[in-house]
């Protein structure tokens, strides 16, 4: 190989093929960005696991899955003041505006976006820290969470792919 | 684009090895490019290329894996299994139709 064939525009990286995602947080904008991630992962053939931690466990719990709301407080892109965001009722509709947004470009619900991922053969796993400490247990969750692992186990899960925090 | 000679036809492709004109192109064509991918075309298979041509000529676009599983007749997790690197995009290609858009 010659010089001129090392440069960088002429080097194809290597294809990503698998990733590990972790969801962390509880609202409709932090759970989605992941979840579409690990979908389209999946769509382009690679390998996928998702692994919730934290607030993001309302994403496959059982009686949260359906409730999951934007947070329209403490986010100034929403670009509203802080004090209107926190009115009652605010959450409720700006969650509604944006899952009408989403169904018409064909982005499910949480729920059955969880079910279709499940389905594509992505791994979901729940984080054993964060269940101990909101005092959950495996009966909590929907039935497409495969375990509920340790941060060891997640990261033998992940060897060999790209992690992903979310 | 590169072109690629396919039972005696020249059919124009993209860089992913998509058709540039659906209109070349021809079932056999499908089985063959299935099996350069190691994929042997079973009926559901058939039935999965069949509708992706169908909505692509229909609606200028392919089909995202989402509609795939509700209207294809072929669930999601049947879907991954028949297509491995991917159902809508992998079928796409077999259909000669161009990979279809979106992130869902």
């Amino acid at each position: 190989m010659n010089m001129q064939d090392r440069s960088p525009e002429k080097v194809t990286p290597e294809k990503i093929t698998k990733v590990s995602i972790i969801i962390s947080k509880g609202s409709l904008e932090g759970i989605y960005p992941g979840l579409i991630m690990a979908n389209g992962a999946r769509a382009e053939g690679m390998d996928a696991n998702l692994f919730f931690t934290f607030f993001g466990l309302d994403a496959i719990h059982r009686n949260r899955i359906d409730h999951i709301k934007v947070a329209t407080v403490g986010n100034p892109a929403m670009h509203i003041p802080t004090l209107m965001g926190a009115l009652p009722g605010m959450s409720a509709l700006a969650t509604h505006m944006m899952n009408k947004k989403m169904e018409n470009l064909d982005i499910p619900p949480i729920h059955e976006f969880i079910e279709m991922i499940a389905d594509t053969g992505a791994g979901l796993y729940a984080c054993k820290a964060s269940v101990d400490m909101f005092g959950l247990t495996s009966e909590d969750f929907v039935p497409q969470v495969k375990d509920i692992i340790t941060v060891g186990d997640f990261y033998d899960l992940a060897a060999g792919g790209q992690i992903i925090f979310t | 684009m590169t072109t690629m000679t396919m039972g005696g036809t020249e059919v124009k492709l993209n860089a992913e090895g998509f058709f540039e004109d659906p209109s070349q192109w021809t079932r056999d064509m499908a089985t063959e490019m299935a099996a350069a991918d190691g994929l042997t075309l079973s009926d559901k298979h058939w039935q999965v290329i069949d509708f992706m041509r169908r909505e692509f000529l229909e609606k200028g676009t392919g089909p995202t894996v989402r509609v795939l599983g509700k209207a294809s007749g072929v669930s999601i997790k049947e879907l991954y299994q028949l297509f491995p690197t991917g159902p809508a995009k992998t079928a796409a290609r077999l259909a000669g139709i161009p990979k279809p858009k979106g992130c869902i």
